[in-house]
């Protein structure tokens, strides 16, 4: 692996650990605001999480 | 009952080769060369499908040679006419199988076709410019997909014939099986794909998401099996999807394709607009079902290597914090990896459920 290809990677894991980490908060504030949709909550937030992380393993098997 | 003594002649062979596997770790400690790269070879080894199901190989130190020990599997390939033969005589590589009048050997996995002494020829890049038969081998991988149809086939069955004889009740081990079913019916056909349609659909989300976590689970045991974390596999599973959303679209489904903005526009303003906007449509129907066999494949394979790496700390430390080190980040993560086998089931049976639920919508509102 060369420096560019490492560095790449490490930036896709940030942005998807990001991008996951914000749904994350988004799906626990919304159960905090309206514990009766935890179910349609929890599955939308990992279709969501899901999404990213598929983009993310594309970016990591590119790079 | 056949299904009970399937299950237990299943968990008697797991448990066998918990054991077995113990063995081989020990074993492979005493290597001397480069044991990094030695490493590195076992776990690409590992991930990729085989012709024989191996569970266990060790250099014999009396004779120096290496010992693999395992199951055979038939090989079967087309090569001017059906040719079979089990995988021994391929031996790792090591000699040369005779079939007919024609001779076969395995070079890093694949087989190809040589003279008597087994000679391959190297093109510039140093890869093989022998002949290569087609190979419809029942592999590892296959075998596998093969016990787990059966063992889901037994399963079911028996759990259907349980509501007959037992008056709606499930018994044994559909008693586990009939939540998790409702689940998918309840939670994940019929809020996706909606209450007219959503029962044609539920026979396909039941067997991808069985297989899938099944595939799953037994790739955490230690018999080295790595289905779900073959890319051909998970290409296969999202081509069905694929498939299923292609032909069972609705008129509005292709609508919403070709034509979203129906008639609230002139023919002549929505023209410029289509040239742009048809060709995404089209890319998002192939990126949907390529995002399916991405994320399930690249989970499963990032679990094995980070698993099998950690497993490999072992043997690379080689002082007393290594063993503990590598035993309790290789449990945690096999807790973890039990999570993500469940979870990439379930998500690859919603995201189906959300395609087929977009190809069956009817609308009206829209």
């Amino acid at each position: 692996m060369e420096i560019p290809t490492i560095v790449g990677a490490g930036l896709v894991v940030i942005g998807v650990g990001l991008g996951i980490g914000n749904i994350g908060k988004g799906a626990m504030d919304a159960i905090g605001r309206q514990p009766d949709a935890y179910g349609k909550i929890q599955t939308a937030m990992l279709i969501a999480a899901a999404l990213i992380e598929g983009i993310g393993f594309a970016a990591l098997f590119a790079a | 009952m056949p299904t009970k003594l399937f299950l237990k002649f299943t968990i008697l062979l797991l448990a066998g080769t918990t054991f077995l596997s113990a063995k081989d770790t020990e074993k492979k400690g005493e290597g001397e060369k480069d044991l990094k790269s030695e490493i590195k070879e076992y776990i690409r080894h590992h991930l990729e499908d085989t012709h024989d199901f191996g569970l266990y190989s060790f250099t014999d130190d009396k004779k120096g040679k290496k010992v693999y020990r395992g199951l055979p599997l038939p090989v079967i390939l087309w090569d001017e006419g059906l040719k079979v033969f089990s995988s021994t005589q391929l031996n790792h590589g090591k000699s040369v199988a005779q079939a007919g009048d024609n001779y076969y050997k395995l070079y890093h996995g694949k087989i190809y076709k040589t003279d008597e002494k087994g000679t391959i020829s190297y093109d510039d890049h140093h890869h093989p410019t022998n002949a290569k038969p087609l190979d419809f081998s029942i592999t590892k991988s296959v075998a596998t997909i093969i016990f787990t149809a059966l063992l889901m086939f037994l399963l079911f069955r028996g759990l259907a014939r349980s509501y007959r004889e037992n008056g709606l009740i499930a018994k044994g081990v559909g008693r586990f099986f009939e939540p998790i079913v409702l689940y998918i019916r309840d939670d994940i056909a019929r809020p996706n794909i909606g209450e007219k349609h959503y029962k044609k659909y539920m026979s396909f989300l039941l067997t991808i998401f069985f297989f899938i976590w099944f595939l799953n689970l037994l790739g955490l045991t230690p018999l080295g099996i790595n289905v779900t974390g073959n890319i051909a596999v998970t290409l296969c599973l999202a081509l069905l999807t694929f498939l299923i959303t292609t032909f069972t679209g609705k008129k509005d489904y292709w609508k919403h394709i070709f034509d979203p903005l129906g008639s609230s526009m002139k023919w002549y303003a929505k023209l410029p607009l289509y040239i742009i906007l048809i060709p995404i449509e089209i890319l998002g129907l192939i990126i949907k079902p390529f995002s399916l066999l991405i994320r399930l494949y690249a989970n499963i394979q990032a679990g094995h290597i980070v698993l099998m790496s950690l497993i490999g700390l072992m043997f690379i430390f080689k002082s007393w914090i290594g063993s503990p080190l590598s035993f309790g980040l290789a449990f945690a993560i096999s807790l973890i990896e039990i999570l993500v086998a469940l979870l990439q089931a379930y998500i690859f049976t919603m995201l189906s459920a959300l395609y087929f639920g977009f190809a069956s919508e009817e609308h009206e509102d829209h």
